[in-house]
């Protein structure tokens, strides 16, 4: 019989165990139990957030596939497609900073390969507490080098993504790991359990203990008694998983492929269920046939294992033999643990005996989905208050303070781990708005970044999903790339809490609106709920992931300066906007206020404008407008410039000097062009009504900004790179 | 001229050293397949780099025993040209054909990015297209990357010239900030006192480019090409096959 705790252990309520019972038409048995409760769970079932995913768009003249399978797909011409998801690996990162890290790369790694495509760039976005707090920076650093650890070995370069700081973040890290896949046009695979009779084969690493039971606890609030769940988090081995990448490409040319699926988040459960489930038939499976590695192993825990490094593959009977061939000739297991059938059901055999006979479809398919509550948190009109800040007498001293934020810093000793250059493709190395990677052989390049601002959807969380999507697509631009495709990562509380719901129904609503704007698909995603330790939710965190295409890569714009003697110009305009930005958190510990205004009619011109003049070969450098305001991106284009070259850029704007400077309204971007260029910027922006007008000159060691007549800002470029390029550093020195 | 492509499990930059010769350099490039024991008559055998067997031992310490690496032995005995980068450089140290060690990097973390090398001596198979006190900047991507032998190995090694690179900084000054992975000597590759076994640490398939923000790789291909070349007393057709480059990498290896 099933009881109260076991159903509690298990997450499940009272009423969805009783729909279970009318689905299958009888009480279930434990392991059967156990399917449905990691099938059911808001990390696969995705329960909570399914009604309001609804909301975006998924079509687009690119899409080749949406959302509802292992990863989205775009066509790109030339017989070229991308394959990209983004996943989260919070909750195991946290437990276990190193194999969550590592194992979150290598579970979307196979959600890419499983449709075809080689893995050609990975990019992370990452969330850590205050590092001045030891438990933060050994939290980072496990991350780190977890992703650095499995991704280098595997041969896939970490391109890009982000890294913010927090304290809501100090009991829940965030790792949310985005990887871009390149596959033929017409060599694609799906999770598809297809033709009855057909063998289902199981291939790769050997099934252990690990990882029982990890979507679940993904679908959980912490404690403060996290330590017993370690066991729930999988070890990972990158060498495994790029000896299945190999076999698996090899296989799929070959043409030995009916259906694929990886055995990610439960296991043997949800690719034997799911890819029957998606082709209409069922499946027969002998547990006694699986590759194991330890003695003794039940049904339950066979079945919900999370080891890593598998795949589970439907081939026809008479290519069974090749397809083993592959496997052998890269050192891998594979052997047919059962076959295709036609009546709609997982039918388990495990010592001779039948354990398991579920209809698919109810796993699958018949999660309830929940329409849950939404409130507005009452906190919400507080914070939005904001009385203007007292102007610091020395903005030179804010500035420095700004470039040394950890927000802001240099973070270079995050990517310097990660090989980014692997596969000889990087053509903009980490740090710039958008990685940028070349194809071979062709014109054509692709661009991608990941973004988000927590802080803003905080405060507001429809602007703020507006925003993330809005900047990600203006880094795009910085490279001349137009966004072709969306996939996004919702890091958010307790979904059983409508204040939560609120925040979630808000965002995607935000999200939805601006993709609809920009005319970009979402192809997919993924959502994490649950995100809360002793009852403290992160703030609302949206990441989103747009994938970009260029034109010509060898007018891809600069992050940093290419030369004195330049003039520099602005898009867009200044505002008088203090909410929500670095500035009033870093100097005066407010995170309050309204995020900048966002009209996405205007940032949509300012992007394309961007776009054009990269295109008509005019740009040098190029660079947005986000955290720390005017000032910082400035700073950071001559950071980023190899000789560090200074400039002067002289603003008359009738706003508050510290608003100019740190400010960060929005749809802005800094370009450098030669001086004999400029008017034909200024003459393309006219004509397209973007607000665009030449600010100052590149060169000299120093970084001057003058303000109405005023020198407001005059430091030394090396200054302020050593402030910035040693902050993060610092904190990680080995203290002798 | 023929170049082999050593393919061991886990090796990653086994397609981007291909891409290099074949596609960049303009050379018959063949990749050979770790459990094979053909060499298939190239004239240089590359081993890339990567994580061979997963370098869950030591670097390189497996992928010795592999039954290419009997074969790669022997040809390096005749006099034939082997090079080794990064993973490469560590299996020829692990398997005796090059002296020395390596130790984890002094920061105790993986490393990737660009460093400065200077060429110190520009009389081998493999640097003659440079010159003595040249300045190349080349990306470097590895955990263990901190060179160690004993004093007298390495007065050895310095006492013959068997030093080819050594970390510096832009101007090819030997500074403490340039020496990264903290390699005694600030040694970056070394060849062997026959002068036909080659290895590096530093990835010139990645600065083969102009697109990836560098050439100057290119230096260690040609010098190899070069010398090849004077020897057989014959010109390498060069870029005569014009075939379109695919943006993805072949199938690799055999049963």
């Amino acid at each position: 019989m099933i009881d109260e705790k076991t159903l509690a252990d298990h997450n499940l309520t009272r009423e969805e165990y009783d729909l279970i019972v009318r689905l299958i038409g009888r009480e279930p048995n434990l392991t059967e139990l156990g399917i449905f409760s990691v099938m059911w769970s808001e990390h696969c079932g995705y329960k909570s957030s399914k009604v309001h995913l609804k909301k975006f768009p998924t079509k687009g003249k690119y899409v080749i596939q949406g959302p509802g399978e292992n990863a989205g797909v775009m066509d790109i011409g030339d017989g070229l497609a991308v394959v990209f998801k983004i996943e989260s690996h919070n909750h195991p990162s946290y437990i276990e900073p190193y194999q969550g890290a590592a194992t979150g790369v290598g579970g979307i790694l196979r959600d890419i390969f499983t449709m075809g495509a080689r893995p050609i760039a990975v990019l992370d976005s990452l969330r850590f507490g205050p590092l001045d707090n030891p438990k933060n920076r050994a939290i980072m650093e496990g991350v780190v080098s977890g992703i650095s650890g499995y991704g280098n070995s595997f041969g896939v370069p970490t391109v890009g993504g982000e890294v913010y700081f927090n304290d809501c973040y100090s009991q829940n890290p965030l790792v949310n790991v985005c990887c871009v896949g390149l596959a033929y046009r017409d060599r694609l695979f799906l999770a598809r359990a297809s033709g009855a009779g057909n063998a289902v084969i199981y291939a790769g690493a050997k099934t252990g203990r690990d990882g029982i039971h990890g979507a679940t606890m993904a679908s959980a609030e912490f404690g403060e008694d996290i330590e017993h769940k370690r066991p729930n988090v999988q070890v990972g081995d990158p060498f495994k998983e790029k000896l299945l990448l190999e076999a698996c490409l090899e296989a799929m040319a070959k043409n030995l492929i009916v259906g694929i699926q990886d055995m990610g988040a439960a296991g043997l459960t949800c690719s034997t269920t799911e890819m029957a489930a998606k082709a209409g038939t069922g499946m027969e499976i002998n547990l006694d046939l699986v590759p194991q590695r330890e003695e003794g192993m039940t049904p339950y825990e066979i079945m919900l294992s999370e080891s890593q490094e598998r795949m589970l593959i439907v081939a026809e009977p008479e290519k069974v033999e090749e397809l083993k061939k592959i496997f052998n000739k890269w050192d891998l297991d594979a052997v047919v643990i059962g076959r295709v059938t036609d009546d709609g059901r997982l039918k388990v055999y495990f010592h001779g005996e039948l354990v398991i006979d579920i209809p698919v479809k109810a796993v699958v398919d018949l999660c309830p989905a929940y329409r849950r509550p939404a409130r507005k948190p009452a906190f919400v009109n507080k914070i939005s208050r904001l009385r203007k800040p007292e102007m610091p007498s020395d903005l030179n001293q804010v500035f420095l303070q700004l470039l040394a934020s950890p927000n802001i810093a240099d973070k270079e000793w995050v990517f310097r781990q990660y090989d980014h250059m692997v596969q000889v493709n990087t053509a903009v190395l980490p740090g710039a708005d958008s990685a940028v990677l070349r194809l071979k052989g062709l014109k054509k390049a692709l661009a991608m970044t990941l973004d988000g601002n927590a802080l803003y959807t905080f405060l507001n969380p429809r602007r703020g999903g507006q925003i993330a999507v809005a900047e990600a697509c203006r880094n795009l631009a910085c490279a001349g790339a137009a966004p072709i495709g969306v996939t996004n990562c919702l890091n958010f509380g307790n979904p059983e809490k409508p204040e939560i719901m609120w925040q979630f129904r808000e965002a995607i609503e935000g999200i939805a609106e601006a993709c609809r704007q920009f005319e970009i698909p979402v192809t997919g995603g993924n959502v994490s709920f649950y995100n809360e330790t002793g009852g403290r939710p992160i703030y609302p965190t949206p990441v989103l992931g747009i994938i970009g295409l260029i034109d010509d890569i060898n007018k891809v714009p600069s992050a940093g300066f290419k030369a004195a003697g330049e003039s520099i110009i602005l898009l867009g305009e200044n505002r008088e906007e203090f909410g929500g930005s670095e500035y009033l958190r870093l100097i005066f510990s407010e995170e309050k206020g309204q995020p900048p205004a966002l009209s996405l009619a205007k940032e949509k011109k300012v992007q394309e404008c961007c776009r054009q003049a990269i295109r008509a070969g005019l740009v040098r450098t190029a660079h947005d407008v986000s955290e720390g305001g005017l000032a910082v991106a400035l700073a950071e284009c001559a950071f980023r410039s190899s000789r560090r070259i200074g400039f002067r850029v002289k603003l008359n704007d009738v706003i508050r000097t510290d608003a100019l400077l740190f400010g960060e309204t929005q749809s802005r971007i800094i370009l450098a062009v030669r001086k004999k260029d400029a008017r034909k910027v200024l003459n393309l922006a006219r004509k397209m009504k973007v607000p665009a007008k030449v600010i100052g000159e590149t060169g000299g060691k120093k970084m001057e900004i003058w303000h109405r007549g005023k020198k407001i800002i005059d430091l030394k470029v090396e200054l302020g790179y050593q402030a910035w390029k040693n902050s993060i550093p610092n904190y990680f020195k080995i203290k002798k | 001229m023929k170049f082999g492509v050593v393919v061991f499990p886990g090796s990653n930059c086994d397609y981007d050293t291909f891409h290099a010769l074949q596609n960049v350099m303009g050379q018959e490039t063949v990749f050979l397949w770790h459990k094979d024991h053909d060499l298939q008559q190239v004239d240089c055998v590359v081993l890339p780099g990567g994580f061979s067997y997963g370098d869950y031992l030591r670097s390189g310490a497996i992928a010795r025993f592999s039954p290419i690496m009997q074969e790669v032995k022997k040809f390096a005995e005749d006099g034939g040209l082997v090079l080794g980068i990064c993973n490469g450089f560590q299996i020829l140290l692990e398997s005796g054909l090059l002296p020395g060690a390596m130790l984890r990097n002094k920061n105790l973390k993986f490393l990737c990015q660009y460093v400065n090398i200077r060429i110190e001596n520009d009389r081998t198979a493999f640097t003659g297209a440079g010159r003595k006190g040249q300045v190349l900047r080349i990306p470097i991507a590895h955990f263990d990357g901190n060179y160690y032998a004993p004093p007298e190995l390495l007065e050895e090694l310095e006492r013959n010239n068997q030093i080819l690179f050594r970390y510096c900084d832009e101007k090819g000054n030997l500074t403490g900030e340039a020496n990264v992975n903290g390699s005694l000597h600030h040694i970056a590759g070394i060849v062997n006192r026959k002068g036909n076994v080659m290895g590096m640490m530093p990835h010139p398939e990645r600065a083969s480019e102009k697109i990836l923000g560098s050439e100057d790789g290119k230096i260690i291909f040609q010098s190899i090409i070069n010398y090849l070349e004077k020897k057989k007393g014959k010109k390498s057709p060069g870029r005569t096959v014009s075939r379109p480059i695919s943006p993805l990498p072949p199938l690799i290896g055999t049963f």
